[in-house]
């Protein structure tokens, strides 16, 4: 597949401008752009840089240790790898319907992880954007400009991660790298004191929620079409959802949906995600571009996360989460919204459904129970998926006989979003910066297009040897001095001498 | 008790340990699991010990805003993490609170945290940095021979700091 903007016709001729590393962006990314003589924009590309090869890395380990060990994927959402992993893990234990406590407390735990890593996103790397705008001095557009400018925001950032972190640690024990989720259940269930921990402030914490839901709602209502326009592109949306249709962040079918909001699957068993999902591999990327299959490549890539989630769903079973979606969705006049800026707005709604959803569970007596473990005939291959905080993610696992891990896929969220991500750059190019001296206020707003997808990308790349890398080195008047490439299959070959680094099939 | 109230240590009955070990990194990546691995080694001394009330230990993956609240009302913290360059075994820095702080991705340097606590709280937070040298830090490496030695090493200073009144 290619798109406008996606590769140029003659890069060797271009000026090359590079946005690296991707600030408050994890991980290693970065974005080339190649313009021409009269600054127009003829190529724009997000690049990832960090390769963890954990897919291999997993190979060859019990399978009952998959729900620790993945956490070390990711210092962002350990929890999310770890419930993904264990919800495969009760599949190879032949256990996928849990007890009541176990499922409570695994929901307790996720609801814990969402809060506390969508808190961290729009309180610490988003708001200096959003509050500030994408031209305030940057000594001033990050967190220290929020607290100076609106010190209680920051501090109510600050204490909603820990609250997070808080409920998390009562759940597995551990703030990180904790052991909560077992295969066929957990470890352990809540006791009274923890309860009554998180019961006591669990009322403001909802307050706060919503609070931050009305300011984005503001900014995205005073953003006017800007906002709207903002690097929009239409995509199709996948999450899961619940059977009656409501968001759903830890177990559900899956639902497609076409950029009108027209069903392209719908309640489909996750199970199935290897019928409905395929990836793409480009040679200018460690990471792969997934689609839906029955689409193709051209027209089946999708965006997952909190827009996707809040556009996909019928209704939010929390009631304040509930009038902010409804509100949300009128903003699309019919359809979903497409507005990238929109997905921090989503992201807030989310935040204040697991506020609402971990007050509701923490009334529930089925939390403090002791029915923990499930078993049943145990299988050699299991699948996991949950709502991470920026999307789907799926854990794909085999064991042999002896219950030792022989082949591992995980599609991270970060890479469903990869097409989604690349898309909102080129709008962003065409848009903001063909013809005008870069600036960095410029630059800063190919960021906040990335940013708000919230990418992490040091756990969204595959294993060495699967994809190619080229490297690229260009003088600053654009002239390619040399360019070496590792292609699919494990060859390395350079360019020729004299060529300019030009090379078939290789491109800076 | 409320985890709204910055003072408290959730978790841990008692007053706020006046000292506070957090230990930084990736068990899974070589080197990188020095920080954790020292807390570990820690943790174990401890135990039995009678200044262990006196000391807090934290498991940390990386730098967060909300580890400006766990800084709050000590007498000192210790970060330990795992160093790719530097002097070896290991180098103990104080750490001078970065004006402009920044978050450049999710995680915060150990300045970075620091400015953040002197935003929030009004002062700088008394905050050491004990970097241990590493020198592999792949995924799914084992400890490196250089690095259980520079561990050793760190693990002696800090335990005569911990134990000086």
């Amino acid at each position: 597949m290619s798109t406008p903007l996606e590769t140029a016709t003659h890069p060797e001729h271009l000026r090359r401008v590079c946005i690296e590393p991707l600030t408050r962006v994890e991980g290693h990314g970065k974005v080339t752009l190649l313009l021409d003589e009269h600054d127009q924009v003829q190529q724009a590309r997000l690049h990832i840089v960090e390769f963890r090869g954990f897919e291999r890395f997993i190979q060859g380990r019990p399978f009952w240790e998959l729900p620790v060990t993945v956490q070390r994927l990711c210092g962002i959402c350990p929890v999310s790898h770890h419930l993904a992993a264990a919800k495969a893990c009760d599949r190879l234990v032949g256990a996928p319907a849990l007890s009541p406590t176990a499922e409570k407390v695994r929901r307790l735990m996720h609801f814990g992880q969402v809060l506390q890593s969508h808190a961290l996103h729009f309180f610490h790397l988003s708001s200096p954007d959003l509050l500030f705008g994408p031209d305030d001095h940057p000594a001033h557009r990050n967190i220290v400009g929020v607290i100076q400018d609106e010190p209680e925001l920051a501090r109510r950032g600050v204490l909603l991660r820990r609250y997070g972190q808080e409920v998390i640690r009562v759940c597995a024990g551990k703030r990180i790298h904790g052991s909560g989720a077992i295969p066929g259940g957990v470890n352990k269930a809540l006791d009274n004191a923890d309860r009554e921990l998180l019961a006591a402030d669990i009322a403001q914490v909802i307050d706060w929620a919503e609070d931050a839901v009305a300011l984005m709602q503001g900014l995205f209502a005073a953003g006017g079409d800007a906002y709207r326009r903002f690097a929009s592109v239409p995509a199709n949306s996948l999450s899961l959802v619940r059977p009656d249709g409501a968001l759903e962040l830890y177990d559900g079918g899956l639902r497609a949906r076409d950029p009108d909001g027209e069903p392209i699957f719908d309640h489909a068993s996750d199970q199935d995600y290897a019928d409905l999902l395929q990836e793409q591999v480009k040679p200018w990327s460690y990471m792969k571009f997934p689609f839906i299959a029955a689409l193709g490549p051209a027209a089946g890539w999708y965006r997952v996360g909190p827009l996707a989630r809040v556009n996909n769903c019928d209704f939010i079973d929390t009631p304040r989460a509930e009038a902010a979606r409804r509100t949300f969705a009128a903003a699309g006049q019919g359809r979903p919204v497409q507005a990238v800026l929109a997905t921090h707005w989503a992201r807030l709604i989310e935040l204040l459904h697991c506020a609402e959803a971990i007050a509701r569970l923490l009334a529930d007596p089925d939390l403090t129970g002791d029915d923990l473990l499930r078993e049943g005939t145990p299988a050699r291959a299991g699948i996991g998926v949950i709502e991470a905080p920026r999307g789907t993610l799926f854990h794909h696992y085999e064991i042999d006989a002896d219950g030792l891990v022989t082949r591992a896929n995980l599609i991270v969220s970060t890479t469903s979003n990869n097409q989604a991500m690349n898309a909102a750059i080129r709008r962003v190019a065409q848009d903001e910066l063909d013809g005008h001296v870069l600036t960095e206020g410029l630059l800063n707003r190919v960021e906040v297009a990335i940013r708000a997808y919230d990418p992490c990308l040091s756990c969204a790349t595959h294993a060495l040897g699967q994809m190619p890398l080229a490297l690229t080195l260009t003088r600053a008047d654009g002239t390619v001095l040399d360019l070496l490439r590792r292609d699919a299959d494990g060859g390395i070959r350079r360019a020729p001498p004299g060529s300019g680094g030009a090379m078939a099939n290789a491109r800076p | 008790m409320s985890l709204l109230d910055p003072e408290p240590d959730p978790g841990q009955a008692g007053a706020r340990a006046p000292r506070l070990v957090i230990g930084v990194g990736n068990p899974a990546r070589g080197d990188d699991a020095i920080g954790p691995l020292l807390l570990q080694r820690l943790r174990d001394q401890l135990a039995g010990d009678p200044c262990a009330g006196e000391v807090a230990l934290l498991d940390a993956y990386q730098l967060q805003p909300e580890h400006a609240l766990d800084l709050r009302g000590r007498r000192e913290t210790i970060i330990v993490d795992a160093a790719a360059a530097g002097t070896a075994p290991f180098t103990h820095t104080r750490v001078v609170p970065e004006p402009t702080p920044t978050i450049t991705t999710h995680s915060l340097s150990p300045a970075a945290l620091a400015g953040m606590h002197q935003r929030l709280f009004g002062s700088a937070p008394a905050l050491t940095v004990l970097a241990v040298r590493g020198e592999r830090f792949e995924l799914g490496a084992p400890l490196s021979a250089h690095a259980t030695r520079h561990l050793a090493a760190a693990l002696d200073w800090l335990s005569a700091l911990l134990h000086r009144r």
